[in-house]
């Protein structure tokens, strides 16, 4: 079956009504607000995680009022290829169609460079930035065959200003905005976008887990001083995947209360 | 959504600004929308979008003059009671090649392009500040960040708007007040229809998506950035270029 890319709705319907997302890391922190969003706003949500995620989707499936049956979880490592690709070609035998990824899972394993394992090195590198790049891989051909997808990439702040402690974590993620600007290159002329988000310092679990003077040093770091709540990304990744944001592509779109530096 | 607030778009009756505008009236502001030629294009836009939702006024003035852009702030909140946003869109091109480009054409440009952005923002700061809230959004340039043959005092002066928002962004982030660019890459507007035919196909050939951006394109960003929950959101560059920085 092929379905052709551009849907026509009617007024009433929700923008992203027929649209099938999948969102790695979907379950929780800002994942889970970008699964959400995208529920609400019509989209079958595709939450991609590993098996303790089952869990906390079928918990966030139950904070969806109304819209639950159209948030579903397939289990998959990103950081396993095949995985990644048994996984889509899941969605597509029961969605027939992915129009936006979101690679937002991600994890951390903070440790000076002096005391970093190359196992912790290893580790973050494969979930935070080859992840992506194999859920790219396992989407791409069916989006170019439809010439329609948007991709956004989670990347973060400290791509740009370094952080200490987190030199796989800064690596992973700065090595995505030129993922990004690759794949928005290469597939520019096939109808899709590709574009990564990078937030700043916001209230999620992976927050919660830094040491409290930890979070109150960034606090204070960032301008506006305040931490960010995951619907402020959420609402921005939102934006991209919108039919209408076809002129965006290759860009990071900063949301950090003015901490650059 | 915006039904209430009151914007300022500088060159806010043609190209991108005259999007800009439509979008926040349609939206449901008043937009005070400033030109400097071009009364009858100015008056037309808001004949034209009467009846959208919000309103559109039109001012004219001089963006590269500080004491006109005070009289023109005054004005509006004269007028309409307050500003909420303010969009720092006009802008010029006076192309040549450094070789011939005269030091008129080189202040010329900064100052419509940078320093009226820098005038508009000072003489509208204090009613933001007193309120404890507003959103700027200036207008930048792929060409700010690629650079171009011809653009040295136009490029100049959109990459100047880079530093120039970051450290407003900075000065004004425990105060409610939000300051963004939006770098838009070649837009379907009247300024790229005055590039000569081939020049403008070798451009095309440039985009990754090889098409110009629609005037719209750019305004959903704008429009974006205004929105009450886009609080989080400052200092950054927003580019909406059909891959084009790259």
């Amino acid at each position: 079956m092929t379905v052709s890319a551009p849907l026509t709705r009617a007024a009433w319907q929700h923008p992203l009504d027929g649209r099938v997302a999948i969102v790695t890391g979907g379950s929780r922190g800002i994942g889970a607000a970008i699964s959400r969003l995208l529920a609400a706003d019509g989209a079958a949500v595709a939450i991609l995680g590993v098996a303790e995620d089952r869990e906390r989707t079928d918990r966030l499936r139950a904070s969806l009022d109304g819209v639950a049956q159209r948030v579903q979880f397939y289990e998959a490592n990103v950081a396993d290829h095949a995985q990644c690709e048994s996984a889509v070609a899941r969605v597509i035998a029961e969605h027939r169609r992915i129009d936006v990824l979101v690679n937002n899972a991600g994890i951390t394993k903070d440790r000076t460079v002096l005391k970093m394992s190359v196992e912790e090195w290893n580790d973050v590198i494969a979930v935070d930035l080859s992840g992506p790049f194999f859920m790219i891989r396992a989407v791409l051909p069916h989006m170019v065959e439809r010439s329609y997808g948007r991709i956004v990439n989670i990347s973060s702040v400290v791509a740009r200003t370094g952080n200490f402690g987190q030199a796989n974590y800064t690596a992973a993620k700065a090595g995505l905005i030129g993922l990004t600007k690759t794949v928005a290159l290469e597939a520019a002329r096939a109808g899709i976008t590709v574009n990564a988000v990078a937030p700043g310092f916001t209230m999620t679990e992976m927050v919660a887990a830094m040491p409290p003077a930890a979070v109150e040093a960034a606090r204070r770091r960032t301008p506006e001083h305040r931490l960010a709540e995951p619907e402020e990304i959420a609402r921005v990744v939102r934006f991209l995947v919108d039919e209408q944001s076809a002129f965006v592509t290759g860009a990071t779109f900063d949301v950090n209360g003015g901490m650059f530096m | 959504m915006f039904s209430g607030r009151v914007a300022v778009v500088t060159g806010g009756t043609r190209g991108i600004g005259a999007a800009i505008t439509e979008s926040l009236a349609q939206a449901g502001a008043h937009v005070a929308a400033g030109y400097h030629k071009g009364k009858e294009t100015a008056e037309s836009i808001r004949e034209r979008l009467k009846g959208v939702g919000g309103s559109v006024s039109c001012h004219q003035g001089r963006v590269d003059d500080f004491q006109d852009c005070k009289r023109v702030i005054d004005e509006v909140i004269a007028q309409f009671g307050r500003v909420d946003y303010l969009v720092n869109n006009a802008g010029i091109t006076i192309d040549k090649t450094l070789r011939k480009m005269s030091a008129e054409d080189w202040q010329n440009v900064i100052s419509v392009n940078l320093s009226g952005a820098f005038n508009m923002t000072k003489a509208v700061l204090e009613h933001m500040i007193e309120r404890g809230a507003g959103r700027i959004v200036n207008i930048s340039s792929v060409i700010g960040e690629t650079g171009n043959i011809g653009q040295a005092n136009y490029s100049a002066s959109k990459a100047g708007l880079l530093g120039f928002t970051k450290s407003i962004a900075l000065e004004l982030a425990n105060k409610g007040i939000t300051a963004n660019v939006v770098a838009p890459g070649f837009i379907a507007t009247e300024m790229v229809a005055s590039i000569p035919e081939a020049a403008l196909a070798k451009v095309v050939e440039k985009i990754p998506q090889r098409r110009l951006g629609k005037p719209e394109e750019v305004a959903r960003v704008v429009k974006f950035l205004l929105e009450d929950e886009s609080g989080y959101i400052t200092g950054a560059v927003y580019t909406v270029n059909g891959g084009l920085d790259m």
